[in-house]
């Protein structure tokens, strides 16, 4: 027998539940030096904010108020950044992520041999998005993170004044920062799941990948029309900017619960019809 | 190993269909191949050779007919069959930017039922029976077309398979690697797998192959054991000697047909005539025999006869 028999008759196989699929995953996006590079673009935003505010220091210029508040407290800049980021940067990168999922490994050729394991077409969609929320956490955290991190070491810590007016502890702050970004990434994740349904229609992942960020751009143009405002809630971004309201005191939750529930119903929905494509289609890659 | 119908063969398919738009690419097929057996699958380019074995995987839905695979049928059984089956379809494909083995143990953290704890033993040991143990570590990017069909295999052999489809598992190879995946395939049909090995090279698969089928437009014109398969054929007789047309005539007496001489020898088509009368009828009509041969033919006669002589592709 060979050794592959010897060691499988002394355990015979059975299904585990084990991370191993959604670790191999995860290892192959953080690993591909394009992906890092991206994330590498995404953290230099902060940076150049913060570095840019601190050397032009003095003069009150114009803009968004969270810039305006960054000589106030350094946590600003993170919440500044991701303000500046929301438009294009971080749905770029997930769009690249997502649009990759199933079209990349139908170009590579390497979705024929995951299906003949059998990895589970289903099994496969769950892993596949899993592993797109991961990265879309990850990636709003990491624009957190560098802008707090350049904030306070460069505007320093103290009360933060938040949009209301009133002042809240460092700690607070923090605590906004979080959430924002959670309720970021939330976003970014319904955007995935539109993503993933889009990989699922191709070969092409660029081409996924350039055409999700259409429908992106495409939902902040309509998001823009004033005549079309009674579109404006059905539209996923429409609910993006409301990250704000979690610096209200106290927090308005209308929006910022409208934006998860819309955000979780277009998950849902682009989730399943991703697997309603990929169930039935021939794989021919 | 046994399956878990050890009575049912592998691999049936009752009238399997696939069309695309327009075209049937395969035609109400009924495949057999027994338990235990090296089944080649030969066909023209084009023939629906590949589609089939894709629908033998479950990654294309057939239009029509039923596949049953290690007794259950697909695709509704491929989630507890497929993991028993190692497959090399239409090539290998892996992630560029991992190395050999990381692809390997991707391919392994993605299988629901592999252990996680003998992962390594096993790679390693898959690795090293197609030979690529010391080349591991490279990028799959940096591999040569025989390294890369060579680590398909080695995904093939990730566990122990019960059936294995391997289209056109030597591509790429040099001498040594073909006489190795020879060897290989051998050895798993003697270990009690059974093997099915897509191939254009004929002269290849009549050195391992027990059973053929052959695939032309879409339909099955040839399925069984090779030995039949010849048998079937018309075998030619040669008679070497320098009086040709005297041969000619005693065969032609004889019952033989389609006489063909040429200078030294003398060709005839066997028929129902009983081989040996056929040298001493020419011993007795004083006819030398310098030489005497029954031309069997090789697989590739049989094939073209099969398949017809045309280079196109059928479309």
């Amino acid at each position: 027998m060979s050794a592959a028999e010897v060691l499988v008759v002394a355990n015979p196989p059975r299904a585990r539940l084990s991370t191993r699929f959604l670790r191999s995953e995860l290892k192959i996006i953080f690993g591909r030096r394009r992906n890092i590079a991206g994330l590498g673009v995404l953290a230099v935003v902060p940076v150049i904010l913060a570095v840019s505010v601190r050397v032009s220091s003095g003069s009150q210029g114009a803009g968004p108020d969270f810039i305006v508040g960054i000589t106030g407290n350094g946590l600003f800049v993170a919440f500044a950044a991701l303000a500046l980021e929301l438009p294009l940067f971080l749905p770029l990168a997930v769009s690249a992520i997502s649009g990759d999922a199933v079209a990349g490994e139908a170009n590579l050729g390497t979705l024929r041999y995951l299906l003949a394991i059998p990895a589970g077409r289903t099994r496969l969609l769950v892993i596949k998005y899993a592993a797109i929320v991961i990265f879309a956490v990850a990636a709003t955290f990491l624009v957190a993170l560098v802008g707090s991190i350049m904030g306070l070491a460069l505007f320093g810590a103290g009360d933060m004044t938040l949009l209301s007016g009133t002042q809240t502890s460092l700690a607070d702050g923090l605590w906004r920062l979080v959430l924002s970004s959670l309720y970021l990434a939330a976003g970014f994740s319904a955007l995935g799941a539109i993503g993933l349904f889009v990989s699922t229609l191709t070969e092409q992942p660029i081409g996924a990948t350039i055409a999700i960020v259409l429908v992106n751009v495409l939902m902040f143009v309509l998001n823009s029309i004033a005549q079309l405002d009674w579109l404006h809630p059905w539209l996923l971004t429409h609910w993006w900017t409301a990250f704000g309201d979690l610096l209200r005191d106290p927090i308005a939750t209308e929006s910022i619960q409208r934006g998860l529930v819309t955000a979780l119903v277009y998950a849902s929905v682009f989730w399943v019809a991703a697997w309603a494509r990929l169930s039935t289609k021939d794989i021919s890659s | 190993m046994t399956s878990a119908r050890a009575d049912a063969p592998p691999i049936v398919t009752g009238g399997l269909t696939k069309r695309f738009r327009r075209q049937i690419a395969v035609d109400r097929i009924d495949l057999e191949v027994p338990g235990g057996a090296v089944y080649g699958f030969l066909g023209p380019n084009g023939s629906g050779k590949t589609t089939t074995i894709r629908m033998l995987l479950g990654l294309i839905s057939p239009t029509a007919g039923e596949i049953s695979l290690l007794g259950s049928k697909m695709p509704g059984g491929a989630r507890s069959v497929l993991r028993r089956i190692g497959s090399l379809v239409e090539g290998p494909a892996f992630h560029l930017y991992l190395s050999g083995r990381a692809n390997l143990a991707r391919l392994d953290a993605a299988d629901r039922y592999s252990d996680p704890r003998t992962s390594k033993v096993r790679i390693d040991s898959a690795l090293d029976r197609v030979g690529l143990l010391a080349a591991a570590e490279k990028r799959y990017r940096a591999y040569s077309l025989g390294m890369r069909q060579r680590l398909a295999i080695a995904n093939s052999l990730l566990m122990p398979r019960d059936l294995l489809v391997l289209d056109e598992p030597t591509n790429g190879l040099d001498p040594q690697g073909t006489r190795e995946v020879r060897h290989l395939i051998s050895e798993l049909a003697r270990d009690g797998a059974t093997v099915l090995v897509s191939s254009h090279l004929l002269a290849e698969v009549e050195q391992i192959c027990s059973h053929v089928g052959v695939m032309y437009e879409g339909r099955l014109v040839a399925q069984g054991p090779l030995s039949e398969l010849r048998a079937d054929t018309v075998q030619t007789v040669r008679v070497d000697t320098d009086r040709t047309e005297d041969a000619a005539r005693v065969l032609t007496e004889l019952g033989l047909s389609e006489i063909t001489s040429s200078p030294g020898y003398v060709t005839a088509t066997l028929g129902d005539v009983a081989i040996e009368k056929i040298v001493p009828n020419l011993v007795n009509a004083c006819v030398p025999v310098l030489g005497f041969a029954i031309l069997r033919p090789s697989l590739e006669d049989v094939f073209v006869s099969l398949t017809g002589e045309g280079f196109d592709v059928s479309g």
